[in-house]
């Protein structure tokens, strides 16, 4: 099966704020009573999103009808914290998220996004900030990520690098991002590694 | 130059290098529970894939699970959760603790309570708090769950090294400080997002004086440090922990346990980051924010964004404050709570129980206050028990439930309801994280809990308790 390479995403984007937005934050538990990820597009940030009083619709970016097509998530440190559920990133992109830029990721929110082709890469406070302008200027402002070239450049003119791990680079831009088939391929090393130790 | 447990480790589980460049590695041991599984045992199907190493998977239901009637969920997906991970087990062959097996729990009690959990392997579940079997010496970490299809299918996964950050804490806890008080300290002092990129090696004289469950209880929250996991190196009392449980080989035990033992990092290991801590400067930590890491001692005041420069951090604080609603610069102490509770894999063993049990005979929950008492598996619930436990809890005005994650995530009925604040030894103090989206979360250890709960308010429990300073400290 061959997957998509993934060298280069665009589109509009939009600035959820906050340091350390957790994966309850992102998908709250009781959304997970499920044995399927369908659906869960339309529970991402929900607690955030509704009052949970009246049920109306908050300020929360999310609900800003300007930023409807936003496909490019603007966010601070450490997002994605707390819990491994995969049920949190796989709720941003079937909500409609095709990327993630923050400055900085929590590790098992990161290979979760990188293992369903959704980049997660890094600029500085200053480069989001400016981008947060841009896009609150003009939403329909394009934003893109080149994995090839490792920037970040938007039409309102920036132009940024940005970080990723080389190895979640490399498996987006060659298409190796699920790394199944190759780990099926060593099964001989699989089980020689397997005797070596004592306890399997 | 020595090694050290991550490096001997990893080298002894890297199977090879990805095209990636990512290693991949052998998972010896697989942890599985009915939240995360269902949808990778799906994609195992969709691939025509089977389990590769059934053996080497183990699964128990605890996230769903009621803690009062607990075999009959009312709830339709929860109980269509729990068929599926008992037919997902059945049709690969996974050993499964069930709710009839008198073995059950949280999945994080479980595998060390039956020996599962073993030093100087590789422990991976799709749960966050897997860190917690790194108090064996065992590198032990949460994935996401097609990193579950894989470990399933494959028996590994693709990974990169972590660095390792030492923290040495010196010197000798005082009575009234508890191990969740040090992993909360320690939070604290290197930030929720301190540990990105790092295992914590935990070492100095507190940890060589820690029981096994005091060691589950700071290894458990190396990932709301950031860190995805956290170890301390095997040592007498891991091997005599394990000595004769349900999976530890009895054969030759003293070879197996030297082996273990050889897995403790050498004594001339380099670490990429050595952080010291003393004890003396640990009192009884509690959260005042939504972030672990939002924290202070008891007799402190709650934070005021006036008092740091970074324009990042006072909007954390004020968010923090206005969600507690807390007022900058008053004490934490007295601070009304609706709710206590007291288990999760954090805080849910039977030392947790026996040393709050020690305190609270001749008080009572104070009226209007909730209080559950919900032991982390059906063994730690059947040992309270014959001890007597469940009885001293039921006379101070505790509810004794049945085991299961309870109030620490809310996906069973155990929830806050509208903004109660509870007083909790779970581990997560994010917005809605106990079931009610305005629902406030206070962390603390398990005997501070119980001090909430008589006083009705957040109490330094060494006050109420009266505790010497002379005390030993459990």
């Amino acid at each position: 099966m061959a997957l998509a390479k993934i060298t280069s995403v665009s589109g509009p984007g939009v600035f959820i704020p906050g340091a350390d937005i957790d994966t309850d934050r992102i998908i709250p538990a009781r959304f997970m009573k499920c044995v399927t990820f369908d659906g869960l597009g339309e529970f991402a940030f929900y607690d955030v999103r509704f009052n949970p009083d009246t049920g109306e619709k908050t300020d929360h970016p999310l609900n800003d009808s300007r930023f409807d097509n936003a496909t490019i998530l603007l966010a601070g440190v450490n997002f994605g914290c707390g819990s491994s559920r995969e049920h949190a990133p796989q709720s941003l992109a079937k909500y409609g998220f095709k990327a993630v830029i923050a400055e900085s990721f929590a590790e098992i929110f990161f290979g979760n996004s990188t293992g369903l082709a959704m980049p997660c890469v890094c600029l500085t406070a200053g480069e989001i900030d400016q981008l947060r302008q841009a896009v609150e200027a003009d939403p329909a402002v394009e934003i893109t990520i080149d994995l090839e070239n490792k920037r970040v450049r938007s039409a309102a003119g920036h132009d940024f690098p940005l970080n990723i791990p080389e190895s979640a680079r490399d498996a987006l831009v060659a298409g190796r991002w699920d790394p199944i088939q190759e780990l099926l391929d060593s099964e001989p090393q699989i089980a020689a590694t397997a005797r070596a130790l004592n306890y399997v | 130059m020595g090694k050290s447990l991550y490096q001997k480790v990893w080298d002894a589980h890297a199977v090879g290098k990805l095209a990636d460049g990512r290693t991949q590695l052998f998972i010896g041991t697989h942890l599985i529970h009915e939240v995360t599984s269902p949808q990778a045992f799906g994609m195992l199907r969709d691939l025509g894939l089977t389990v590769k190493y059934p053996q080497r998977t183990f699964a128990t239901v605890d996230h769903i699970v009621p803690t009062e009637n607990q075999d009959q969920p009312v709830d339709p997906l929860a109980a269509e959760m729990m068929d599926a991970l008992r037919s997902n087990c059945d049709d690969f062959g996974v050993t499964y603790f069930d709710l009839k097996s008198g073995k059950q729990g949280i999945v994080h009690v479980v595998g060390p309570e039956q020996g599962i959990t073993q030093p100087g392997t590789t422990i991976a579940c799709g749960d966050s708090h897997t860190a917690t079997h790194g108090a064996f010496g065992a590198i032990a970490f949460g994935i996401g769950t097609t990193q579950v299809r894989d470990v399933l299918a494959t028996q590994t996964m693709a990974m990169e090294p972590l660095k390792v950050r030492r923290i040495e804490v010196t010197g000798k806890l005082r009575p009234g400080v508890y191990a969740k008080d040090v992993t909360l300290h320690i939070i604290r002092v290197l930030g929720a997002k301190g540990g990105i990129g790092y295992a914590y090696e935990y070492a100095g004289e507190v940890f060589d004086a820690m029981s096994m469950e005091e060691r589950m209880t700071v290894c458990n929250m190396a990932i709301e440090g950031g860190a995805r996991c956290g170890y301390v190196n095997p040592d007498a009392k891991t091997v005599a922990y394990l000595s004769g449980r349900p999976y530890v080989d009895m054969d030759d035990f003293s070879a197996t346990a030297s082996r273990w033992l050889s897995y403790a990092s050498d004594a001339d290991a380099e670490f990429d980051d050595i952080v010291t801590i003393a004890a003396e400067d640990i009192e009884p930590t509690v959260t005042w924010g939504i972030s672990p890491d939002q924290g202070i001692a008891i007799s402190e005041n709650i934070p005021s964004a006036a008092d740091v420069e970074d324009a990042v951090e006072k909007n954390s604080i004020n968010e923090a404050l206005a969600y507690m609603k807390l007022s900058a610069g008053t004490p934490i102490k007295g601070v009304k709570i609706n709710v206590a509770f007291i288990g999760s894999c954090t805080n849910g063993r039977l030392s947790d129980f026996r040393e709050v049990a020690k305190y609270i005979q001749g008080h009572h929950v104070a009226p209007g206050v909730t209080a559950l008492v919900v032991p982390g598996s059906q063994i730690v619930a059947h040992q309270c028990e014959q001890e007597g436990l469940d009885k001293i809890f039921i006379a101070a005005g505790f509810e004794w439930r049945a085991a299961g994650c309870s109030m620490c995530l809310a996906m069973n009925p155990d929830k806050l309801v509208g903004d109660q604040l509870c007083a909790s030894s779970s581990n997560r103090n994010f917005k809605g994280r106990q079931g009610s989206p305005t629902g406030r979360t206070v962390l603390m250890s398990p005997v501070m809990v119980a001090a909430a709960a008589i006083t009705g308010s957040i109490a330094d429990a060494r006050e109420l308790f009266e505790m010497k300073p002379q005390a030993a400290v459990a």
